[in-house]
């Protein structure tokens, strides 16, 4: 019986945790464009702090990953006497899946759990029932520049580890391992569709509207006590991490 | 004042309207604030001032920027008039010269006095002040006595303090409510709550360590507890 109740109460509570999620993003929604329109200053704050304060472990995480598809791609293309086509397989799995999803990854552990722990650090030393208190809507002000922020900053990072992982294949198949250049380019070329390209950016863009709410929405839910801002950081990054990967696999079944 | 867990704070975000009460109306100024739409509260809270515990201070912004912050948001004030305003509400609590600190560079008390400064920068009618002695050192606290009466008086406001130090109180207040168990159970002016009758007035006032407020918290019987046999 009182497993029965305590799955009864897990139920209850997810419905009530889903009701109030939704409620915030819609007043996220309904926010957004006057957030836009009267505090631009505020979204381009985040983007630099979503964005630009991540470059460099995009940077460095993109250029070993992409060294490692380069590695990967020509030993078990020279198996077939195919390794001139590296540029291909690694431009693809940068392209369409790798970029996008590693960004994800990377943007929750960076950027997500900056949100949720600065948002919820702001909630437990009363900063936002402050704001509210001067007649400043903590939504117009924190969450909505946050939120989009992390969805503009998203795309243009994931175009970053894509291309900095490209040079990074580029450096150990071409570089190190002798593949010619402009095989391992030329074939690229030709192979990429506009679709592929769209594919990617898709999926970068849901998973930057996906880890954003996450991260906005775990610091805006947070206990405000140090153990509750550390367990929604922690959340943020499970959940995102989860989200990223179910809709990767939902998107490009969709468009396959 | 009242102890501990009492309300106090509770009583303070109702009248704020940062909590909806469950029943009953608050009106301030013949308005019960239970109805007012969003546009309407923060009409409302632009006149309302509000001290937080812990100042609550932006910790983004200097101590400029913080008090700064209600004029840029709902005035259009030049940035002249900005800085006039913002520095003679800081030289009123003493603290112009740590205009360009940062609030984690400031102290308990410095951090209060801030807070207090931006809660006065919009000239409200009301000022709210949720136990703004809590933690101070006695020179902190006796500035912050100093401060909220001379404002009050100063600027022609009315003030709520909500506390638990009765010297501290006696000397700012005008009028005081006893609070206990969420429901007022004494009010007059110090003097007259110091001559009370009222068992809970007496163990309030004199800090007596037993009585209405019990010194345990609810537990089992002791001897019971101490040789299990009640198996906790």
């Amino acid at each position: 019986m009182s497993f029965l109740r305590e799955l009864w109460r897990a139920q209850v509570e997810f419905v009530r945790t889903f009701g109030a999620m939704s409620l915030f993003f819609v007043q996220l929604l309904r926010y957004s464009p006057l957030t836009l329109l009267n505090r631009f200053g505020l979204v381009v704050a985040q983007i630099f702090n979503a964005g630009a304060l991540s470059i460099v472990i995009i940077m460095v995480s993109g250029l070993f990953v992409g060294g490692v598809l380069g590695l990967q791609a020509f030993a078990n293309l020279e198996r077939f006497n195919a390794e001139e086509a590296t540029g291909i397989l690694a431009g693809f799995a940068l392209v369409k899946e790798i970029g996008p999803v590693i960004t994800a990854l990377l943007f929750a552990g960076r950027a997500g759990t900056a949100l949720t722990s600065e948002i919820g650090l702001m909630k437990a030393t009363d900063q936002l029932s402050a704001m509210e208190m001067m007649a400043v809507n903590p939504m117009q002000r924190v969450f909505v520049p946050r939120f989009l922020g992390g969805i503009i900053a998203m795309p243009l990072l994931t175009a970053v580890f894509t291309m900095v992982g490209l040079l990074g294949a580029h450096l150990v198949a071409v570089e190190l391992l002798g593949v010619d250049v402009g095989a391992y380019w030329q074939q690229l070329q030709q192979a990429m569709e506009p679709d592929d390209v769209y594919e990617g950016v898709t999926k970068s863009v849901v998973f930057g509207f996906v880890a954003s709410l996450l991260a906005v929405w775990e610091g805006y839910n947070s206990v405000p006590t140090a153990e509750g801002v550390g367990r929604a950081t922690t959340r943020t990054v499970v959940s995102t991490a989860i989200a990223v990967l179910i809709l990767d696999f939902m998107i490009t079944a969709y468009l396959l | 004042m009242g102890p501990s867990g009492t309300g106090k704070t509770t009583l303070l975000r109702l009248i704020a309207r940062q909590l909806n009460p469950d029943r009953g109306r608050i009106l301030i100024d013949g308005v019960d604030i239970a109805g007012l739409s969003q546009s309407g509260l923060y009409a409302l809270r632009k006149r309302l001032g509000m001290l937080f515990q812990n100042g609550a201070l932006l910790t983004d912004m200097s101590v400029f920027e913080n008090v700064a912050f209600p004029l840029r948001e709902h005035t259009r004030l030049g940035e002249r008039l900005i800085r006039l305003v913002v520095l003679t509400k800081l030289h009123a609590v003493g603290l112009r010269g740590a205009a360009e600190l940062m609030p984690s560079e400031l102290s308990g008390g410095m951090a209060r006095r801030v807070a207090l400064a931006r809660a006065i920068v919009m000239d409200p009618d009301i000022l709210i002040y949720d136990e703004p002695f809590v933690g101070l050192d006695p020179i902190s606290m006796g500035v912050i006595v100093r401060l909220i009466r001379r404002l009050n008086d100063t600027l022609g406001i009315s003030s709520i303090v909500v506390s638990h130090d009765l010297k501290e109180i006696a000397a700012v207040s005008d009028k005081s409510f006893l609070v206990s168990d969420g429901a007022v159970v004494a009010s007059g002016s110090p003097a007259e709550l110091a001559s009370n009758d009222s068992e809970m007035v007496r163990q309030f006032m004199h800090g007596l360590p037993d009585g209405p407020v019990a010194f345990h918290y609810e537990a089992p019987d002791y001897l019971r507890q101490l040789l299990g046999k009640d198996g906790a």
